[in-house]
This record gives C-alpha cells, structure tokens and sequence, in this order.
C-alpha cells in the first residue's frame, strides 16, 4: 500500500467508511511527510501538530464528509485563535476571535487543520516571492517559483504534504499555482463561497475555492465550503448542489468554446501544444469545439489593475496600527504612528499597490482611471455572455508559461502583471474556473487548463474536467522529492 | 512613456498613510510611470453610454437584516489583539497636537 499522504480524500473517505482505516492515522502520516519535506517546499508557514499530552479521546466520529482529512488553510484566512498574517509583517504576532465561515464548515465535517500554508503578501502577487517568510518553491523544481499568490497551498498538494488545501484567488490565485505545481485549482462563481474570515484583497474579485489532487476532491471540497451566509451579503442565496453527482465521464453533445484571442505571441509553444492536444482529446471524445472571439481579453489585464489595486488600498487601510497585533511604538503622535507601522508592516509589492491604487482613487483620476476600469469591466462580463451563447464551456490555457524561476521576474511588476493575463478575466466577470493538469514541459514542468464555466455553472465545468482526467493520467503524476 | 514626478508620489503617499526614502520614491515612481502606460490602453477603447460594473452577479442586492440585538464578539475577544489598551478600549498616541 502506498503511503496514506499520497492519496486522495475521496479513496481514504472510502476506506474509512469500509472501517479499513483509522483516520487519525492520516494525520501522522501527512505531518511525517511534512517533516521530512517542507524544509525543501517551504510551503507551510504554521503546521498544527496535536497535543500529544492529551488522551485520546477513544473511537474517532467518522460522520462528516471529511473526517480526518488534513486540510491545509491559506495565511490569509482567519482561523480563531491561530496566527493568521496573509504573510505580512503588518500581521505579525495576529490571532484573528473567530473562524471564516469556510473554517466552521470545514471543522463540521471533520476534516483536520493541518496549518496555514504560505503566499504572496496579502495575496499580492504570482510567484509566493512577495511572502515576509521567503518563497515557498515549486515541488517540481525547487529553484522555480509554485506560482501565486496561493502558492503553498498548491506546493503542499503537489508534494503530497497535505490532502487537500484551500486557496483564494482574486485575478487567478487558486488556477495559477494550481497550473504550475500540476495539481487542481477552482475558483468558484462570485458569491458561491462566503468570504467571511477571508481578509479581503479586492472584494468584489475575491472567492476562496479548493486546490485538490483531482477534480473529485475539487467537487468534494466545493460542496462543503459552499452556500449562502448571512456574515456575508455578497454570498448568493442558492441551494448547494451535490457536486459529486455532476462527475459524469461523458462528454457528448457538450461545446467547448475556444476564444481566438488566448492563443497569441506570448504563449509558450509547449503550454499551446498541451493544450491544443487537450481540445482534441476532448473532441475525441464528443465534444463540439467551437471558435469563439473574447475581443476585450487585451484589456483585462488593465482594467484589473486598476480595480484590484483601487479595492485593496481601500481595504487595507484598517492596517494602522491600532488593532490587529503591530505597531510601530516609536511615535510622536496618532498620524506619525499610522505612518511608521505601515512603512515598517507593509513589504515593496503591497505599498505598490497601496499607491496605484491610491493614486487611480485620488482626486482627478477617479474618473479617468476606477470608473473607465468598471465600464471596461462591462465589455468584458458582456464577451462572456455573447460567447455563452454558442458553447456551453471555454477551454483556454491557465498560464502563459510554465514555471518560471525564483527571482526571474521579481524587478518587473508589469511583467509579473502580465502572468495573470488568462486568468483575470474570470474575476472581473465573477465567473467560474478551474484549472486541471494537462501535461508537461519539455524539461518536465507540470501545465495546466482552464475550464470556464457560466455563473453557478461548477457541474458543467467539473463534468467537462472529470472526463477529461479520467481519460489521460497527467493527474496521477507526482514530482520525485 | 508616462512621467509620474516625485511630488505626485510623495503626496499619494502621504495620503497612503505611507513614508518612501529617497530610494523609494525613484523606484516607484518609474515603476508607476510604466504600469500607468500600460494601463493607459484602456483609452483605445470607447466606453460612452456604457454602465460601469462594480459587481458582476447581477441578483446581488442590498440586504437587510432584523435590527434584533445578538451575540458579537465580547469586548474581552474584540480587544485582544490591540497592541495598546486601556479598559475597554484600544488606546493609541497623542491624537491633537500640544504639550
């Protein structure tokens, strides 16, 4: 039998539930596996190891939907009473009075919380570079980056050193490192997930999804993170369908969309080869392909950087100081304090954004800047609409390249920027994606698809996923460590 | 290219609530200047007569809940991350100016 932290949730659920498996015996095994590897990945920032002091507490309650499971929890997202710091020093020392509402459902159904898992400086970021603890590195190459900014949370699954890892992704957060460490990453539809407890980047871009080793514990990890919350106004008051019923390995009678304009000068021949043989697999396997045109994809990009940035130095402006755990404590008065806790809390990457976003917000450029961004927002959702008209999915790579280096990119904000091409569109239309494995590299790095769906439509995306995996084994690949 | 001059920065800055060093203030400057050229594609594109989007679900309303008092978290929980306190309340440095 192969080591329990290189299965799936979904294939240990099955054992537990045959009783052929005690499921506090997961838990060693993954925190044994973090022992020995996470000094390489560095993909945790915070591992929970269980008081061995106390007694067992005799036969384990094997009654929710992941009993035993470890799950890993992006540093962004409030676990009570545990250190919560999206990676920043403006966080440090930070242990939020409550759970995020995805945290209370989790613990619910069982599932362990193996710790919190590092990331780009409050989610600003590709690489996991911008973290205040250092890069976490892709399990693939440990000298390139796992991609951003959930990039430990997706490390962490890739090397087998959790089952399963929650992430939030804001312009390609969860789909991005997902690609690049060859595991699978969903960002649901806008609202689908509440984002109570997840501390926000941009608002009305964020959802928290799963990052899994296949697309069942995709499905699987959605149906319990999901639903309607009253802590969040913006989480939307539909019932949760059963995921799971939706992986149905078939394809007939399904159009994939496949946008002209995802397939231009700058993706990388190995990431359009991968994905062009996956558009034909699908097909071979009766699916109707259909070209489809996106025309303000070249746009999105911008328009994202002015939103996202705007949100983001409007949310973290409550970081002053006065609440959440550091201060600066040599200061002269009130606004001197504010100013020197920022100036010390914040890393480059955040106080990039802060002053984008400040600046497109200011007076004389709101206008120009925030409202011409929401109006191109408008022609983007509207692209989406038409092209949904004539497919039922949009099939499109996840990242531009695979893997790149630590420290290729780190003196080139737009460049960095420009990563996220392929999945911020998703973002500003608050539709759902997932990205799934779907080959390699010439030198053997993992490459990724994305599967867009329209609003609330994760069964047609995870039917379109499942049968896909279940017909090629790219997901069964596990990087030697 | 765009020119972003020192002064724009250091007055965003300073209403980020953010102090640069000499150092700073170049980088970020340059570096703004060429996000800002960038994003300035934007302006290709006429968007009159269109609405703009700030939420892309479009049966996102205003709710409203019963104003019923309830549990929050208690003064004890809500405080306990403050760096400075005094009773109930998060305590910060002199706010008016003076002796």
């Amino acid at each position: 039998m192969d080591k329990l932290h290189s299965y799936t949730a979904h294939a240990l659920m099955k054992m537990i539930d045959k009783e052929a498996l005690d499921p506090s015996t997961i838990r060693s095994d993954v925190l044994d596996r973090i022992e020995r590897l996470d000094g390489k990945i560095k993909a945790f920032v915070l591992v929970n190891r269980p008081d061995t002091s106390a007694p067992a507490s005799g036969k384990q309650d094997t009654s929710g939907r992941l009993s035993g499971i470890p799950v890993l929890i992006k540093d962004n997202i409030c676990v009570k009473d545990e250190y919560t710091t999206c990676s920043s020093r403006i966080l440090e020392g930070f242990r939020p009075p409550y759970d995020a509402t995805v945290v209370k459902k989790l613990r619910c159904e069982g599932a362990v919380l193996i710790g919190k898992a590092n990331m780009d400086e409050f989610a600003f970021g590709s690489s996991c570079e911008t973290s205040c603890y250092g890069p976490t590195r892709n399990p693939w190459a440990l000298d390139r980056i796992p991609g951003g900014s959930s990039g430990g949370s997706a490390a962490a699954v890739a090397g087998d050193c959790t089952i399963m890892a929650l992430g939030s992704d804001t312009g390609g957060s969860i789909r991005q490192p997902a690609s690049l460490c060859g595991v699978v990453g969903l960002k649901p539809t806008y609202g689908r997930v509440s984002r109570y407890g997840l501390i926000a980047f941009a608002s009305s871009l964020d959802q928290i999804g799963p990052i899994t080793k296949d697309v069942e514990d995709s499905a699987l990890l959605l149906g319990v993170i999901a639903g309607h919350d009253e802590m969040d106004s913006t989480s939307v008051d539909m019932p949760v369908p059963d995921y799971t019923k939706a992986l149905v390995k078939d394809v007939k009678g399904l159009s994939i969309g496949v946008p002209k304009e995802y397939f231009v000068k700058g993706l990388d021949k190995d990431v359009e080869e991968c994905v062009r043989g996956a558009i034909e697999k699908l097909k071979g396997l009766g699916a109707r392909i259909v070209g489809i045109s996106l025309p303000h994809t070249e746009y999105a990009v911008s328009a994202y950087y002015i939103i996202g940035p705007a949100e983001a130095s409007s949310n973290l402006a409550r970081f002053d100081g006065v609440q959440y755990a550091f201060r600066d404590r040599d200061s002269r008065d009130l606004i001197d304090m504010y100013i020197k806790t920022r100036s010390k809390g914040f890393g480059n990457e955040a106080k990039r954004r802060i002053l984008l976003g400040t600046y497109c917000l200011s007076s004389g450029y709101y206008d120009a800047y925030y409202l011409k961004a929401l109006k191109v927002r408008t022609r983007i959702k509207e692209d989406f609409d038409k092209a949904f008209g004539s497919c039922d999915v949009i099939i499109t790579p996840t990242s531009p390249t695979p893997a790149f280096r630590i420290g290729e990119k780190s003196g080139d904000p737009l460049g960095m920027y420009l990563s996220d091409v392929y999945t911020i569109p998703a973002n500003l239309a608050g539709l759902p994606a997932i990205s799934i494995p779907c080959g390699f590299s010439k030198e053997g790095l993992p490459i990724g698809l994305q599967i867009l769906g329209r609003h609330f439509g994760e069964e047609t995306i995870f039917r379109t996923a499942y049968t896909f995996e279940q017909n090629t084994d790219f997901h069964r690949k596990r990087p030697a460590l | 290219m765009k020119f972003i001059d020192k002064d724009t920065v250091k007055h965003v800055a300073l209403l980020s609530r953010l102090r640069l060093d000499d150092k700073e203030l170049d980088a970020y400057s340059s570096q703004l200047a060429s996000i800002l050229s960038y994003i300035d594609k934007l302006n290709e594109l006429d968007t009159t007569n269109v609405q703009p989007t700030s939420h892309a679900i479009a049966t996102l309303k205003n709710v409203y809940r019963k104003d019923v008092p309830r549990r929050s978290l208690s003064p004890e929980e809500a405080l306990k991350n403050a760096p400075a306190r005094e009773g109930d309340l998060f305590k910060v440095p002199q706010v008016i100016e003076g002796k």
